[in-house]
């Protein structure tokens, strides 16, 4: 019925602004649906003036980076919300964080700039891998092994049925670390931490895929399931650094970027 | 003795089962306290998958209002699925609650919420996985008291041996009372131990205490009485009724999940009770009387609740909405609040009139429409007589044909199958009158553009219902009625291509019937199957007839009974239910009067708009009417201009 049709359409876009936020704890089981959900009554609870498409069922104007894996953890997730007046971007963190349920941690805003999209500015990821109950000399010999290899073929489900690719050629960098830190979960057990980046490319590489290339090359099996967590997405330099790409949007950042 | 947090162990788990943050918790509104700050500690479970349990309105207010205690935790756990179940019996790690993970073996109570029989097999699992001997008999003081509560603990005599206790009726004020004697006794240092504290429960007259009760049968199987087994028990248990909705407006912080689950929506009662007196309708019989919320508590309920929650939709429920006395004015005030903003709103419309389209034509204003539902629950005009549904088939076809005129290309029709009386023809006219549905639809639109969907499920006789004596048709019988009634509406072809057809089989609801009015030897038939393996009988990829026909083949003919004597055989006037010592308010003299009436096809009035017919509730339970108007009006918000900022 056409008495019934949107009239007038939808508040345009004035502010885009750009969020980093962290996936932690318990938290990190939230699959990219459910945070994608809980993130559109985050930003109605904070009464953020988001602007919607056109339409019988509008949609917040919302767009994602790639998101890490359910079960991962990140402090590195991107997201760009458009809005229809605008805000500040401290008063922002403080009103979505609080809209959130703990775990789920937003960072950093930045008002876009003209120029390159979030996704233009994401091509690879660092991630930290705990491995419970493995022995950093292990470890260390299965990653040199794998590193070795010319290819290290490894198998995935996916929707389309069982896919075979290979895990070796994303990796850029692959290392034990000395064992800072302790590992998450306090026990007198060894546990061997590994810094990992990978490239992103097509099928994606992900962490599990690397750890199954250390199954397939040299034996290794967690006992217990390993957790990892992204530490930092961005734009692979020829030195093999990550460029946060929040960088170019910052209002102290060249023109131009790193 | 703190008690810590099995976490650690379920991590481990997680990453190798299905939809795992349905187990971590974190939702808003959840409530995490510390447990050595606090003297009572309930578990409430819903027994079910997160995904339903966790919008249940029921735990939630419950788990809002023993939380509102200073010195009371009250936490939630859900059935988990058969893929964790397997890997924590496997790891030794116990039921837990998603709060903050606590073993549910450490509480004071278990609280199970059973809105329909299909959780007691789940409530097996999840007391053998929480360490819980399974029947009572075999606790001690160390074990939680295992309470049971929602509609379906107005008939508990299946899961008899299972449970310590049972709630009827409203809860609000029963979990307190409850509270306050486990206070009490714990205070005095647990005197007389489990035993003792279950009498005093028992002593309120409102908490059915099932071991102090004996059932005696006679030779043929029936029940010759069930009596007290100690002087200072009460004969008859009382249902519980919450008088005052506006002083207990719950929830007021719903909890949002990071899960999906099956309502996503901030959800009022808008009032409880009903006397439309349909006789196949436990609910509506056990929840009276009507009590209304008023206009201006339910306006303020949503304002806070979606501000709280974040919900962009919000639900106005209770078993008739059309009803409310100031429906009109609730609708057309929070249509006019929520107009400008991307709310919708939505009343489950089963009332067969215009006056329902134009609540939902009020509702839709701001371009969001939702779906519209009518449920005629029978096809012929003489069925609907004989439940006391009271359409007649022009008022139906011109209820459709006015919803698809203002707009609406779609509409769900809902119906049952197997009724008392039912014949083969009642139900094919449920096919011919979705022809004349969709014929008058196409005149009235002058467009082929326009849907219908009949949706009929096999009807369960439920106690406390007049009903109760009713016997449940064969399961062969009604599928098939079903598969007859599919060629009925497919035999013109153009007219069935716009009739969508869903069905519920007749097999799990005998399953459901032999629950619902089952005695304590069934018992032995839901221990049975689920010894065999049986579990989430609600979700039909994991419910099989077939178990359960053998769990009770192998189980009732110990005391003499079967399958077919719990439900396809007729009860007697004289028949000892084996509720009867359970009040629900109802006399059962008007029980019976009313299945008489419904033989005859004899219609019954509701008693808001006509004069009290003597159901028996106000005055057994000293209750009264509640309905408006109250004249009030909801008057437009005060948008929001600026960021909320917690200070």
């Amino acid at each position: 019925m056409a008495k019934n049709q949107p009239v007038g359409g939808q508040a345009p876009v004035v502010q885009r602004v750009r969020l980093r936020y962290a996936k932690r704890g318990p938290l990190r089981f939230t699959s990219h649906r459910d945070f994608a959900r809980a993130f559109e009554r985050a930003l109605r609870r904070a009464a953020v003036p988001i602007a919607y498409s056109q339409g019988f069922t509008p949609h917040p104007k919302i767009s994602y980076a790639s998101a890490a894996p359910t079960g991962v953890g990140s402090e590195a997730e991107y997201l760009e919300i458009g809005l229809q007046a605008e805000v500040d971007p401290a008063q922002l963190i403080v009103a979505l964080d609080a809209a959130l349920s703990p775990g789920i941690d937003i960072l950093e805003a930045v008002v876009a700039r003209e120029g390159s999209s979030l996704a233009d500015r994401i091509d690879a990821s660092r991630w930290l891998i705990e491995l419970p109950g493995i022995e950093p000399q292990a470890a260390a010999d299965a990653v040199a092994t794998f590193l070795a290899a010319p290819e290290v073929q490894v198998e995935r489900m996916t929707k389309q049925g069982r896919r075979s690719f290979d895990a070796r050629s994303a990796v850029t960098f692959f290392a034990v670390t000395k064992q800072s830190g302790a590992p998450s979960e306090a026990a007198a057990a060894p546990c061997a931490i590994i810094d990992l980046v990978v490239r992103q490319v097509t099928p994606a590489v992900r962490p599990d895929d690397v750890l199954s290339g250390l199954r397939v090359v040299a034996g290794l099996e967690p006992p217990v399931p390993p957790r990892v967590t992204r530490l930092a997405q961005g734009t692979l330099t020829p030195q093999g650094e990550i460029v946060d790409p929040l960088e170019a949007d910052r209002e102290d950042a060249p023109i131009g970027g790193h | 003795m703190s008690v810590r947090s099995v976490f650690p162990q379920l991590e481990q788990l997680l990453p190798r089962v299905s939809k795992p943050i349905q187990y971590v918790g974190g939702e808003l509104g959840a409530v995490v306290k510390d447990w050595d700050a606090t003297t009572v500690r309930w578990a409430l479970m819903y027994p079910d998958a997160y995904e339903v349990g966790l919008p249940n309105q029921g735990v939630q207010i419950l788990y809002e209002v023993l939380n509102e205690q200073p010195d009371v935790l009250a936490e939630r756990t859900y059935a988990v699925w058969p893929d964790l179940e397997a890997l924590m019996k496997e790891h030794g790690v116990p039921q837990f609650t998603v709060d903050a993970h606590r073993p549910v073996h450490a509480f004071d109570v278990l609280g199970l919420s059973f809105a329909t029989e299909l959780g007691y097999t789940n409530m097996l699992s999840a007391l053998d996985l929480a360490g819980i001997p399974l029947e009572s008999k075999d606790r001690t003081v160390d074990h939680p008291v295992v309470l049971a509560g929602g509609h379906a603990s107005f008939n508990p005599e299946p899961i008899a041996d299972f449970i310590d206790a049972a709630v009827l009726g409203d809860g609000e004020e029963a979990v307190l009372e409850i509270t306050g004697i486990i206070r009490q006794w714990k205070a005095e240092g647990c005197p007389g131990g489990r035993d003792e504290l279950l009498l005093r429960l028992a002593r309120t007259e409102s908490i059915y205490v099932p071991r102090f009760y004996d059932v005696d049968y006679l030779p043929d199987g029936r029940i010759q009485r069930v009596v007290p087994n100690r002087p200072d028990v009460p004969f008859r248990v009382h249902k519980r009724t919450t008088m005052d909705l506006d002083a207990w407006p719950y929830p007021k912080k719903p909890l949002v999940p990071l899960a999906e689950t099956v309502h996503e929506r901030y959800a009022v009662e808008i009032f409880r009770g009903c006397t439309r007196g349909c006789r196949f309708c436990q609910a509506g019989m056990i929840t009276r009387p009507v009590r209304e919320r008023s206009i201006t508590t339910v306006g303020q309920m949503v304002k806070e609740g979606l501000e709280f929650s974040g919900f962009s939709e919000v639900g106005l429920l209770s078993l008739s909405s059309a009803d409310h006395s100031e429906i009109g004015d609730m609708c057309s005030g929070l249509a006019e609040q929520y107009a400008d903003t991307n709310v919708s709103l939505s009343l489950p419309s089963t009332r067969v009139d215009a006056f329902n389209i134009d609540l939902a034509q009020e509702l839709s204003r701001n371009g969001r429409r939702t779906g519209l539902t009518f449920a005629p629950e029978g096809g012929s005009e003489r069925i609907r007589k004989v439940i006391n549904k009271m359409v007649t088939e022009e008022d139906l076809i011109r209820t459709v044909v006015t919803a698809y005129s203002n707009g609406w290309r779609s509409v769900k029709l809902y119906f049952m199958c197997g009724l008392p009386t039912e014949t083969d023809d009642d139900v094919l006219q449920i096919g011919r009158m979705a022809h004349e549905v969709i014929k008058a639809g196409r005149i009235a639109t002058g467009t082929k553009d326009i849907k219908c969907t009949v949706s009929i499920g096999a009807f369960v006789p439920k106690p406390h219902t007049p009903f109760q004596w009713a016997a449940m048709e064969r399961p062969e019988v009604i599928d098939n009625r079903l598969r007859m009634l599919k060629q009925e509406i497919n035999s013109d072809r153009s007219l069935g291509r716009a009739i969508g057809y869903r069905y519920h089989d007749g097999q799990p609801s005998l399953i459901e019937g032999l629950l619902s009015r089952g005695d304590r030897r069934v018992g032995a038939v839901i221990r049975r199957a689920w010894d065999k393996g049986q579990r989430f009988d609600g979700w039909s990829e994991h419910f099989s007839y077939t178990r359960w026909v053998e769990a009770a083949a192998e189980t009732l003919p110990a005391f003499g009974v079967d399958l077919d004597w719990f439900t396809t055989r007729e009860r007697e006037q004289l028949e000892v239910l084996p509720w009867d010592h359970l009040d629900s308010g109802l006399d059962k003299d008007w029980l019976w009067q009313d299945w008489q009436d419904s033989m005859s096809s004899y219609e019954q009035d509701d008693c808001r708009w006509t004069p009290c017919f003597d159901c028996g509730v106000c005055p057994s339970m000293d209750t009264e009417i509640q309905i408006g108007p109250t004249g009030k009006k909801l008057l437009p918000l005060t948008p929001v201009k600026s960021l909320r900022v917690p200070v």
